[in-house]
């Protein structure tokens, strides 16, 4: 067969054909992926509150509440965990830009007396193999059980009580920064 | 020429990345690891296959004016479709690649293909064709990030085979140019043994 010449109507009628097909093609696999895509983020989600608050009975993503974190800054979204409908922890998804690669997003868990619990990583860019490490419990773990208000959340470097990564002080200092805002933000207004 | 041959030729006699040198930015920016680089190598075969088929299919249909915008529209389809697909079932892989799955959208081989191979020849070639190149290109990326990862990582496919760090320049980006060229030597050298 004979190629198609390339008339006005000829290419107009093509790629409104072309556009049409495709178009149809991606809103049905979208429709068709939307539930598994909404899925996977939540499950992620409820994993990184999991991990930072001690066990709890209530929703934590239905009871979820924004607290203002500040000028600039976006609001953080705080998660309170209850068993028996007294508060046991809050994770708080707290984040910074200093990274090396940008944002970095924590789940921060603090208990109602306002002691770190534990520290997960929902998301980040850092360089692979050095900010990474980040999320190894070498570095993540001198966090569990500090009480804020004793310790000093900076690294070494700036004079703080924190042990960079060697290599990452730039993501271990972005780290202790998202950190330290979600306390702040706790206790500016974060119990209720 | 036989359709074993053309589907050989992806693999070493016209290897996508240690060939032609196509498809630079995925090989070098995701091959960190040697699962990172098959995935991303995975997701191209995929798409190459599929453009390249239905390219072969329409090529009669399309006038020769507005070719390349139908290509692309064809190829940036199915690339949205891995995006979604991966998002909804692979969700830790996506999350790796994430940024580099667009990208397969502008990625020379797939539209290279298209335009070179399959706009000219029968449908059964073309498949092979993209089955091949897919096949060759996620060869080479494999390649690429075991490489990485065992200089780099001291691992191999998230196995970690001895303790300690490593040489990290082969994690960064400067590692993957390094990396690549040792590696295109070596193919040079096997190809004229």
């Amino acid at each position: 067969m004979a190629k198609k010449e390339s008339t006005f109507t000829n290419m107009v009628a093509t790629l409104f054909i072309v556009t049409l097909v495709a178009s149809t093609a991606l809103a049905y696999v979208y429709e068709l992926t939307k539930e598994p895509i909404e899925m996977a983020k939540l499950a992620k989600k409820l994993k990184a509150i999991d991990d930072v608050v001690p066990e709890y009975d209530n929703q934590p993503v239905d009871d979820m509440y924004k607290v203002a974190a500040g000028d600039g800054m976006d609001s953080l979204e705080f998660y309170p965990a209850k068993k028996d409908g007294k508060l046991v922890g809050t994770a708080i998804r707290t984040y910074t830009n200093t990274g090396y690669n940008g944002l970095i997003i924590l789940m921060v868990g603090i208990s109602p007396d306002e002691i770190i619990k534990n520290i997960a990583v929902v998301e980040h860019k850092e360089t692979p193999g050095l900010g990474t490490k980040m999320a190894d419990p070498k570095f993540k773990d001198q966090f569990k059980e500090l009480d804020p208000s004793q310790v000093d959340l900076r690294v070494e470097k700036d004079g703080g009580d924190i042990d960079a990564i060697t290599a990452a002080t730039i993501s271990s200092r972005a780290f202790a920064k998202a950190t330290q805002l979600a306390i702040d933000t706790y206790k500016e207004g974060g119990t209720k | 020429m036989s359709q074993w041959k053309n589907f050989a030729k992806g693999f070493i006699k016209e290897n996508p990345v240690f060939v032609l040198l196509l498809g630079m930015c995925p090989a070098l920016g995701v091959t960190s690891t040697a699962i990172n680089g098959m995935a991303m190598g995975l997701a191209t075969l995929f798409v190459l296959l599929m453009s390249n088929m239905v390219v072969s299919l329409v090529k009669d249909f399309i006038p020769e004016k507005v070719r390349i915008p139908s290509f692309i529209v064809v190829i940036a389809t199915f690339v949205t479709i891995v995006d979604l697909v991966m998002a909804g079932y692979a969700p830790a892989v996506h999350e790796e690649l994430g940024l580099f799955i667009p990208l397969i959208v502008v990625n020379c081989i797939v539209l290279g293909r298209a335009e070179a191979f399959a706009s000219r020849k029968s449908f059964l070639s073309s498949m092979v064709d993209g089955l091949g190149m897919g096949l060759g290109f996620t060869f080479a990326l494999t390649l690429l990030g075991s490489v990485r990862e065992v200089l780099g990582s001291l691992s191999l496919f998230g196995v970690k085979f001895m303790e300690g760090d490593g040489i990290l320049v082969f994690i960064l980006p400067p590692g993957a140019f390094i990396a690549l060229g040792y590696l295109i030597a070596l193919m040079n050298k096997l190809k004229k043994a």
